[in-house]
């Protein structure tokens, strides 16, 4: 992909210096002028650690330090952001770590977009939705494969055994980006990584941002799990709506195919990433406890947020229907 | 704490309130003598009889009240 278009005089200057080179002693950026721009911004320079730019100017860009410093900055402003949100919502602990977990993630009721693709969406807002869900689906469960070398055995083994399945068991066809991307093609969108980046909201940009954050911070490895766990634990029966929905209104069999696969992927994924993954880290050390609770309030809440947005978006009232069963959570496959 | 030195790793779990976890490949029959084949690593087997995908689990177990729950 193309560094994206600017959001603001911070991501333009980023842009201009990815593109065209940077000194090593620069060190004036200008002040992000929006939430979108610092996020953006903050998204540009992660993307250098995942597959990059074609425009850059140099591939070295990743590792410069007036790069990194100004990394450093967003990613303090967002870390200390999300943790505010958090604070209220202190979790009840009992003996059983994984109860708890299951507990705390199932009792965070939010906007669901996929109880109203479930019965309502038409075809349009079911690609505004792929389109925008793209963005983190292209490099699905690349964000939890920074965490597997800070961590002990027991939970090291057990993150690979969940990550081996998101990569499709050694078979490139079924790894689950590139159903996604298979999914994307058969809708008649573009699959290209980063293709739609221009269009999501920052409530999208957030979403990803956590998630690196959380990767790339030895620190973070408890939230990063933590967020793993919220999110595959939200996500079956929400991926069953999914691929109801978007059967009724007749997309694709690839793409419908993606939702299914992730009913009974995610009905194990949630299994290990609760009990073995979190629930043998926090044995290990127990220190990190907490960050597994702030990083599954965070998986919720910032879908949640998202999902407030599409809503709006689409007109739609946040209240569910009330012949739809309750979700346990709100989610998308993982 | 530190680890320890050898690991449990069992090739069936049974999760409190929820399915079985079944390690590697194995074929399952269901009530009505059909024969399913495990697709992946790790399977989820459902315990509640109330999924959508019998014989594997579809999360639905946690929608439902405490008593009609696998213990
Ligand atoms: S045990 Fe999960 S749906 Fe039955
Ligand atoms: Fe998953
Ligand atoms: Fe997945």
């Amino acid at each position: 992909m193309l560094t994206p278009k600017a959001r603001g005089a911070l991501s333009a200057a980023v842009n201009e210096a990815l593109c065209a080179g940077l000194a090593d002693d620069r060190c004036d950026w200008p002040v992000a002028e929006s939430g979108d721009d610092a996020a953006l911004t903050l998204w540009t320079l992660y993307e250098l650690h995942y597959r990059g730019f074609e425009d850059l100017a140099d591939e070295s860009l990743e590792w410069h330090p007036e790069l990194l410093r100004l990394r450093r900055l967003l990613e303090r402003d967002l870390e200390r952001r999300l943790r505010e949100r958090y604070s209220a919502y202190a979790p009840h602990r009992s003996a059983d770590f994984a109860d708890d977990l299951f507990a705390y993630v199932s009792s965070h009721d939010g906007a669901s977009v996929a109880a109203h693709v479930h019965r309502h969406a038409d075809r349009e807002q079911v690609l505004d939705l792929l389109r925008v869900r793209s963005i983190y689906h292209l490099k699905e469960a690349d964000p939890t494969a920074w965490v597997v070398p800070r961590l002990p055995v027991g939970p090291k083994a057990a993150l690979v055994e969940l990550q081996y399945d998101e990569y499709g068991v050694g078979d490139p066809n079924r790894l689950h980006a590139h159903l996604w991307a298979l999914g994307m093609e058969a809708a008649g969108l573009r699959a290209d990584y980063g293709a739609y980046l221009d269009e999501v909201p920052l409530e999208v940009l957030e979403q990803n941002n956590a998630m690196s954050l959380f990767g790339l911070h030895r620190r973070l490895r408890g939230a990063a799990l933590g967020h793993l766990a919220a999110f595959e634990a939200t996500s079956s029966m929400p991926s069953r709506r999914m691929a109801q929905g978007l059967e009724r209104l007749g997309l694709p069999a690839e793409i419908v195919d993606y939702y299914t696969e992730h009913v009974e992927a995610d009905a194990v994924h949630e299994q290990l990433a609760v009990r073995n993954i979190c629930g043998r880290l926090v044995e290990v050390e127990p220190g990190v406890a907490d960050d597994v609770f702030f990083g599954a309030f965070t998986c919720l809440d910032l879908e949640d947020r998202f999902a407030r947005w599409m809503l709006a978006q689409w007109g739609v009232s946040e209240g569910q229907d009330p012949d739809e069963e309750r979700d346990v959570a709100p989610g998308s496959a993982a | 704490m530190s680890e320890s030195r050898t690991f449990e790793h069992p090739d069936i779990v049974l999760c409190p309130g929820g399915p079985m976890l079944l390690r590697g490949d194995h074929v399952i029959q269901d009530a009505d003598g059909v024969s399913h084949r495990t697709e992946r690593p790790v399977s989820a087997v459902c315990r509640c009889s109330r999924s959508a995908s019998l014989p594997w689990c579809d999360g639905t177990h946690k929608v439902l009240p405490e008593k009609l729950r696998p213990t």
